[in-house]
């Protein structure tokens, strides 16, 4: 592989791993709001105790993305600076909004309602906001005046496959979210919250395969070249779209005892889908960084300086990964966490 | 305002917002930290109640930290594209090591706070340790981009393209070790006061002056205490950060110290304001010979005046009044934490005078005003370079032009943000307050 290949194959993991732990860190933080009135059900503690330890870790992908795409990439760093300031800008304000309001709900008690819905309603926002940055990379929304290039956002606004990338993000949140949520329901043998979440991935699902279907379609219209790559990769979607309805059967088969559903699978399996998906959508997306103007090549940084991240990147995920594996242990395997009834934060 | 200004005070408000922040997320561990080992050291439950305290405070203040942070390094690519594409080419390690230390901080964080209880006091001590080390790591590296900014080294430019990049050259840069230490050191003195401004307060309005009160003074003395030390490491740090100015960026150096004539025996000007005409600082008090010794330990150096330089190189001249504002502050604290000492230690008195008590409710709220005018003097001092003598900050700003409304957004989001943190603050301790703390833990 070349040093290129390597560093645009971080990138695009890193990526893939943060929409992964994003769309469930906000979709958590919705679900925590739908179902705060619902105080019987333990829906809302269940969300809570998800995202509490989780979003402070989720939030430093964004900044490693934000850092692997200027340190492997400066040729395009002026382009998307630039192109993105707009759109970039919106998002930072809102995750600002949704983070601080976040932690101020688990703090101040009585505002826990107002504040858990000012950061439900914009974080859940936020998913749909990032992934605008792909259709913008598609090419048809940057024009060079006076020899800057800017954005048009009104035509990015009017633009179906935008929104249908839009309404792609929204629904994976929620859809992503809540069948991590009935998985760690089930975990923490929460019943009555498991049957909500798995009720609400079951009727997600559909919506969205139905959206992706149609980022699908408007992107025949929109961005020809990218369809036709991705249609190479076809082998690629179909599998996906086969883990899709394996994991449909994994929550519907009945497991004994009156249960439904073995969620944990179901859980693996769904990454698998959008692993393989966003695989096919990364291979036709090569060469471009930015369609036509920047490809990976023209971007790409020194070799000095790749070599000396590239030894960073292993030495420094190596010291991490035994702080990830105690993370998850404590957090996420040890029962007596999910079991708790209320955080931290609510004990003196 | 022009397009650059624009760009440039809206920089300059994410960071001042950003700032108070990152340094609290420093120095507020490192205090949870020594509580911790107290605790364990003299079993006193007070120390282990302090800690708790403090990190829900510091959790809230990571609420804001955190996003404000992400918000400063995102909005360095949106804003200046034209610096972070040699960013990027040159200087690409601090920010990705960064993302470690981060990573580290963020990890042990959340065990620190949310597994507390299932995990041993030992392996508490170790996440904490862990917390603090990251925070301070992540203040190091991303400093050390600002250091590179004033002694650039590691690459080249020729015909505009970027050449003979050596990484880790411009990682060890001249000014990162001495840039970097007072940033950190600066951190913890702030740390340290801020915490004994907020326990001072609470005893002058504790009127009964009995368990609380002993508690607050417990908290008082560790303050004072971090806070006198590194204050005075500040201060000898300072002292080498000045001579790395003489060394590396005559110019700004000259402006700190309204210096217009090249000279040996050069006098050191203590407050008063740059004349642009007259070319000398008005209404200050003099010192003869000893700015010559600050340059360089010893009385016949040379330094070097403004005139030595092009003008439209010279940093604005108000930045004198910045780095006199600054380093005043700092004097003051040093003397206010020896008077504390001396005072406790020496003549044995139990109580402090109430001048001097109001004197460190002052000195918190003060190191972070010093903190802000450290970091806009180091900033304005610089220009017009965003790279020194290597690129000029007009240079490297987006050509996008919707700035203006953004910069009223971005400003309202962190008011805000700022008035919200106060609020919730407020609201938590006075719904916990230490007399229930204390009673819980006894």
């Amino acid at each position: 592989m070349s040093d290129v290949i390597i560093a645009i194959s971080l990138l695009w993991g890193f990526i893939f791993i943060y929409a992964v732990m994003a769309t469930m860190d906000f979709g958590a933080g919705f679900w925590s709001m739908v179902y705060i009135n619902k105080e019987k059900t333990n829906a809302t503690n269940i969300a809570n105790r998800y995202l509490s330890p989780t979003w402070e870790v989720t939030n430093v992908f964004i900044v490693a993305i934000v850092v692997a795409v200027i340190s492997f990439f400066p040729g395009a760093t002026f382009t998307l600076g630039t192109v993105l300031l707009l759109p970039g800008s919106v998002i930072l304000l809102l995750l600002a909004v949704r983070s601080g309001f976040l932690v101020f709900s688990h703090i101040a008690e009585e505002y826990r309602k107002p504040l858990t819905y000012i950061s439900g309603i914009t974080g859940f926002l936020i998913p749909g906001l990032l992934i605008i940055i792909l259709p913008v990379t598609h090419g048809n929304f940057i024009e060079v005046r006076d020899g800057v290039e800017q954005l048009l956002v009104g035509e990015l606004l009017t633009s179906f496959h935008a929104w249908t990338f839009f309404g792609f993000a929204v629904s994976s949140t929620l859809f992503l979210s809540s069948l991590l949520l009935a998985d760690f329901s089930n975990h923490a043998d929460e019943q009555e919250a498991y049957h909500i979440y798995r009720r609400d991935a079951l009727i997600l699902g559909p919506i969205t395969l139905t959206m992706a279907l149609l980022v699908m379609v408007t992107m025949r219209y929109e961005a020809v070249w990218l369809y036709e790559g991705m249609m190479e990769h076809l082998p690629f979607l179909l599998a996906s779209a086969g883990a899709f309805f394996l994991a449909g059967f994994f929550l519907l088969m009945p497991t004994g005892q009156g249960k439904r559903g073995w969620p944990r699978l179901a859980v693996i399996v769904i990454v698998l889908q959008y692993l393989l998906a966003s695989y096919a959508y990364g291979r036709a997306h090569l060469p471009y960084l930015i369609y036509p103007s920047i490809t990976i090549e023209d971007g790409f940084t020194n070799p000095e300086a790749f070599r000396a991240l590239f030894i960073t990147y292993i030495v420094g995920f190596a010291i991490l990964f035994p702080g990830f594996i105690y993370f998850w242990r404590l957090f996420m395997k040890d029962k007596r966490y999910a079991k708790q009834q209320k955080s931290n934060y609510d004990k003196k | 305002m022009d397009h650059l200004e624009i760009a440039r005070s809206m920089f300059g408000t994410t960071m001042a917002f950003h700032i108070i922040f990152a340094t609290l997320g420093v120095g507020i561990p490192l205090m949870v930290l020594f509580a911790e080992l107290l605790y364990q050291k003299t079993n006193d439950r007070d120390y282990a109640v302090m800690a708790n305290r403090w990190t829900k405070g510091f959790a809230v203040l990571l609420g804001v930290a955190i996003p404000s942070g992400t918000i400063a390094g995102v909005q360095l690519s949106l804003l200046w594209p034209g610096f972070m594409e040699v960013i990027g080419e040159v200087m690409a390690l601090p920010f990705q090591i960064e993302i470690y230390a981060f990573f580290v901080e963020a990890l042990f964080m959340s065990i620190y706070v949310y597994a507390a209880d299932r995990i041993s006091p030992w392996m508490r001590i170790v996440s904490l340790t862990l917390v603090a080390l990251g925070a301070v790591a992540s203040a190091i590296l991303i400093t050390n981009v600002h250091a590179f900014e004033g002694t650039p080294a590691g690459f080249r430019f020729e015909n505009g393209e970027i050449v003979d990049v050596d990484p880790w050259a411009a990682f060890f840069n001249p000014g990162f070790f001495t840039t970097a230490g007072h940033v950190v050191v600066s951190a913890y003195m702030t740390g340290g006061f801020v915490i004994a401004s907020i326990a001072a307060f609470k005893m002058i309005k504790d009127r009964e002056k009995g368990r609380v009160f002993r508690f607050h003074k417990k908290a008082l003395m560790l303050g004072l205490a971090v806070g006198g030390i590194f204050s005075l490491l500040t201060a000898f740090n300072g002292h080498q950060s000045a001579q790395l100015l003489h060394e590396y960026q005559p110019e700004k150096l000259a402006a700190a110290e309204g210096l217009f004539e090249t000279q040996d025996y050069a006098p050191l000007a203590i407050g008063g304001f740059t004349d642009r005409e007259t070319e000398e600082v008005k209404w200050a008090i003099e010192i003869p010979w000893a700015l010559s010794f600050l340059a360089d330990d010893r009385f016949d150096t040379v330094v070097r005046g403004l005139n030595d330089f092009p003008e439209e190189w010279w940093p604005p001249l108000y930045v004198h009044t910045l780095f006199n504002a600054m380093v005043g502050i700092g004097t003051l604290l040093i003397l206010l934490s020896i008077t504390g000492f001396f005072w406790n230690r020496f003549l044995k008195k139990k109580r402090f005078p109430k001048p001097m008590m109001w004197a460190f409710v002052a000195s918190g709220p003060l190191s972070v005003l010093a903190i802000e005018f450290g970091w806009i003097f180091a900033c304005t001092g610089r220009q017009p370079w965003v790279i020194y003598r290597m690129m000029k900050t007009e240079d490297a700003v987006t050509g996008a032009s919707q700035l203006g409304t953004l910069f009223v957004l971005f400003t309202l989001v962190y008011f805000v943000l700022g008035a919200a943190v106060v609020l919730v603050l407020r609201y938590y301790f006075r719904k916990h307050p230490v007399h229930e703390a204390i009673d819980i833990k006894e």
